[in-house]
């Protein structure tokens, strides 16, 4: 009945189920890697765990997502490192994450090593600058997309705006931010504390039968 | 030398686990970062963020080139180390204690928590490259054309969904075509 107590149950139904070897794992984590242009790797990644290798359910990936999007980090780095470890443990992480950024890496350093020798090229300036202009396009509409649930709650948008303000008018730094409004964020969205038990517990995990 | 490739792995491993939402909610603190302690042009920043955006996998790859325009080869390697690898680490250990309190209240307090400083960190990352891009970064006057590429490319993803990557790059044709 104890949450806390109930044995994790992704674990369980993936790594006991089938053991994928890590060359598999590397190789479908590369082609998502390989072929996600213009970014949407997480819808990518999508298609080839779920759709492609059968690894995880629909359910899996989305609880895997939503883990990744709390959790600090890219978020499709960070579903391959939870994705990678489920099914092969530490080793499963490394080649999931590096399977994923090797064919990114080669092309942006390419591109990298070009740009730095030709970027008095106005040529090259112009036609990033609208690269960069049609990305903030992008950039707000996925937010849009992204925070369409926040942004329709009254207690959450203000959330939204206080963020926004201090970072891009205000110029705190994110450590700073997060400290901040972060905890006050979680603070507002703390337990009902209506449930003593479930908090003694939470402070005290020692009490618990499942730790290492 | 030594010592700017330590403050670029301080400082970079900081942006990887700061990054709550992704890599558009840390721009605006790595943008401060690489223009104020190191010598990167606001200029040369969106050029590197705009070729993350043409590169396949994470955007976020272009910290790479970063490190390689700040300190060269070594420079992209010590970056790409710093901002992944201890992010990597956190991962793995927050998702397995996350596994662990499975259905406690509290994991749902910290994913409600976030969700919205996330979601603003995200309008923040958009306002910087916004203000890279929209507005000429010698004299501050906006850019028509870039603000009609921008309002374009967003009026037609609200619109419906095309690869984001064909549109990018077709702006940065577009760019080119109006300006030379």
């Amino acid at each position: 009945m104890d949450p806390v107590t109930t044995p994790p149950s992704t674990k369980s139904s993936t790594s006991t189920a089938k053991t994928v070897s890590l060359s598999e794992i590397f190789k479908v984590f590369f082609m998502a890697g390989a072929i996600s242009f213009g970014g949407g790797v997480v819808a990518y990644l999508r298609e080839y765990l779920v759709r492609g290798s059968g690894w995880l359910s629909d359910e899996d990936f989305m609880s895997a997502l939503e883990v990744s999007e709390t959790l600090p980090g890219l978020n499709s780095v960070n579903i391959a490192v939870i994705t990678g470890d489920d099914l092969r443990r530490i080793p499963g992480a490394i080649v999931a994450v590096l399977g994923l950024m090797l064919p990114g890496t080669v092309i942006v350093m390419a591109f990298g090593i070009l740009w730095n020798q030709s970027r008095q090229n106005p040529l090259v300036g112009h036609f990033l600058l609208g690269i960069a202009a049609a990305a903030a396009g992008l950039l707000l509409v996925v937010s849009l997309q992204l925070g369409k649930q926040q942004l329709s709650k009254l207690p959450d948008l203000l959330i939204v705006i206080v963020t926004f303000l201090a970072v891009s008018v205000f110029k705190i730094s994110l450590a700073w931010v997060l400290l901040g409004i972060g905890t006050l964020s979680i603070w507002l969205y703390r337990p009902h504390p209506s449930r003593p038990a479930r908090f003694e517990r939470l402070l005290h995990p020692r009490h618990t039968h499942y730790r290492h | 030398m030594n010592w700017q490739l330590v403050k670029l792995s301080l400082v970079f491993a900081m942006l990887g686990v700061l990054a709550v939402g992704g890599g558009t909610a840390v721009l605006p603190e790595m943008q401060h970062a690489t223009v104020h302690w190191f010598n990167l042009t606001d200029k040369q920043f969106r050029d590197i963020y705009s070729i993350g955006q043409v590169a396949p996998g994470p955007n976020m790859l272009m910290v790479l080139v970063i490190g390689y325009r700040l300190a060269g080869a070594l420079g992209a390697l010590v970056v790409g180390f710093a901002f992944f690898v201890p992010d990597c680490i956190l991962t793995l250990a927050a998702n397995r204690l996350w596994i662990r309190f499975a259905g406690s209240p509290w994991r749902v307090s910290v994913q409600q928590g976030l969700a919205p400083v996330a979601i603003g960190l995200m309008f923040a990352g958009t306002y910087s490259i916004a203000r890279l891009s929209l507005f000429h970064v010698t004299n501050q006057t906006p850019d028509f054309v870039a603000i009609a590429i921008a309002a374009v490319v967003t009026a037609i993803l609200l619109w419906r969904h095309i690869n984001p990557g064909i549109l990018v790059l077709l702006g940065g044709a577009v760019y080119v075509l109006f300006t030379h």
